[in-house]
């Protein structure tokens, strides 16, 4: 049977994750833990664009942070291209890491201040051993539309746009398997990120890239994403083909969540 | 007579570029008024003029900010902070912090109303009760014992609605209000703010960077660029049909998940390059005076 479909990039069983509440810590002893993520299943097939929606504490960003092995799963299994990394320490994941990159939220916070764009972008090529380093940073920027003289610049001389692209043109340098995107235009003003999600399409077709795009906004999965998985409290609550979720959705959430977004436009219904 | 009217109100860094260019608008009592335009258009700017609290580094160098009538750019500053502070609130945007992290929230809505408006102690808690229920906060006595980090996002937002409507104040400066909230929560708290706003007819100037909000709560807007006003526009007028080609463009940007097609456009080159064109003009003219 699976020799008939698309191999899947990541296959996830039963995902549970739980993280210490510091809140609740005791002075002595372990912090109580709180269940995140509470059983996911779901698969993501190689050069599939996957969009994970939810409100905040829906756990969408701790199950992004789950695929990329930045947090360790309670439970359940992960398996990425056949391997389950679920439990691998990181001497074992180090040099699986490069297959799968992450692109963060806030662009001022995961760039370096202190470096040179280049420098940003080659320090995780030379981490992972890939020999001519200088001309694939050039070939990153070319990527991402910057021109090569912005090697030289500092993460505070870009527009929030560019730096969003510096961070894009960091993971793609690496000519990973999966990219991982935490709500990455949340910050952006509306013609920058129209530009960056243009961008994120075309190398995804261009190099492709099988993408995981976490956000709260709808809008912007729909245009991006052939399918959506929607998290309610640690749960899938639907997990469908996004024009189908956007034509008939089925969960309560997500029509709640497809109707308390505020349209450009005076005449929506928003009771 | 409109309640607010800033007429060619001009704010530049102190020895540096300009940071407002004439800008002017009106806003009547209990009208509300958004305003809108991308991250360095001045829109925030335009807010924290009118309460008097700029950053240092920035200074108002023309124009005038009539309150009821009465330029406040030309009151000594101990009256312009209480006629300001009588009749004028803020919401911020990050709730977390515009509150005190290490008092109670009781105090902190009801302090100023003590210390600055000579209210009694009694009355202030009655009234910070009165408007916590009002936001729709379901324990009033005990949030008003809470400090700050054991609310939620959307909890901490409703307190600073109910401080900002504590004097009864004529205008709100609404500073990107919900821009930190998740859309469910945003929704609610938009429709709060509305009701508020209607119930106690209080005229509201609404800064946001999101078309979709200002269609839910506003009726008027204007659009910014580079501190210019590019459009002043009745809403239902603007979104049937954009008078500028940066508002058009703006538009023509932000995502609209009933039509994937629409949105995600970026402002042509073109439009970019006209309004930086209109920008240059305007500065070279006041540079000849």
């Amino acid at each position: 049977m699976r020799g008939l479909r698309v191999a899947d990039l990541y296959t996830i069983e039963n995902l549970r994750l739980s993280l210490g509440d510091m809140t609740a810590k005791p002075l002595f002893g372990a912090a109580p833990r709180i269940e995140i993520l509470k059983g996911l299943n779901f698969t993501i097939p190689k050069g599939a664009v996957v969009g994970i929606v939810g409100g905040s504490g829906s756990g969408k960003s701790t199950l992004g942070r789950a695929l990329v092995r930045l947090l360790k799963p309670s439970g359940g299994a992960i398996r990425f291209d056949g391997a389950d990394i679920t439990h691998l320490d990181e001497a074992a994941l180090r040099p699986m890491r490069r297959r799968f990159q992450m692109i963060f939220q806030d662009p001022m916070s995961s760039l370096n201040p202190r470096h040179r764009v280049g420098t940003i972008i080659a320090e995780p090529l030379r981490l992972h051993g890939f020999d001519g380093v200088e001309a694939r940073v050039k070939r990153a920027l070319d990527h991402v539309g910057l021109p090569q003289s912005f090697a030289t610049r500092y993460p505070h001389e870009l527009s929030g746009g560019q730096r969003q692209r510096v961070g894009i043109a960091r993971a793609i340098a690496l000519e990973p398997d999966f990219i991982l995107a935490d709500e990455i235009v949340s910050g952006l003003d509306v013609s920058s990120q129209a530009q960056v999600l243009n961008l994120l399409e075309r190398l995804v077709a261009e190099l492709g890239l099988t993408l995981a795009f976490i956000s709260h906004d709808l809008s912007v999965i729909r245009r991006l994403c052939q399918r959506t998985i929607v998290l309610y409290q640690g749960l899938i609550v639907e997990d469908r083909p996004t024009a189908e979720l956007f034509a008939a959705p089925q969960a309560d959430y997500t029509r709640e969540l497809l109707e308390a977004i505020p349209l450009p436009d005076p005449g929506q219904a928003w009771g | 007579m409109s309640f607010l009217s800033i007429r060619n109100l001009s704010v530049r860094l102190k020895k540096g570029p300009p940071l407002l260019r004439r800008v002017s608008l009106e806003v009547a009592a209990g009208e509300v008024r958004g305003l809108v335009g991308e991250s360095g258009a001045g829109k925030s700017m335009i807010g924290k003029a009118v309460l008097g609290i700029l950053p240092p580094a920035v200074e108002v160098s023309g124009g005038e900010i009539l309150l009821d009538g009465v330029d406040l750019l030309r009151l000594p500053l101990a009256e312009r902070r209480r006629r300001v502070g009588a009749s004028c609130a803020l919401i911020p945007q990050d709730p977390l912090t515009a509150l005190n992290p290490s008092h109670r929230i009781g105090p902190q809505i009801t302090d100023r109303l003590v210390d600055i408006l000579g209210w009694t102690r009694a009355d202030a808690e009655a009234r910070a009760r009165a408007l916590l229920a009002e936001v729709q906060i379901p324990d009033p006595e005990r949030v008003m014992r809470s400090y700050p980090h054991e609310l939620s996002g959307g909890m901490r937002q409703r307190v600073l609605i109910a401080s900002a409507f504590a004097a009864e104040p004529k205008l709100i400066v609404a500073d990107e209000p919900t821009t930190a909230l998740d859309v469910t929560v945003q929704k609610q708290i938009l429709k709060l703010i509305k009701g508020m706003q209607e119930r106690h007819g209080t005229a509201l100037l609404f800064v946001t960077h999101d078309l979709g909000v200002v269609s839910k709560v506003c009726q008027r807007l204007s659009v910014l660029y580079a501190g210019m006003v590019a459009e002043d526009s009745a809403v239902a007028d603007f979104f049937a049909a954009p008078r500028h080609a940066y508002s058009a463009a703006l538009l023509a940007a932000t995502p609209k998940y009933t039509d994937p097609a629409a949105g995600l456009n970026p402002v042509p080159d073109a439009v970019i390059e006209a309004v930086r064109a209109e920008v240059a003009a305007f500065d070279a003219g006041a540079a000849r005076g």
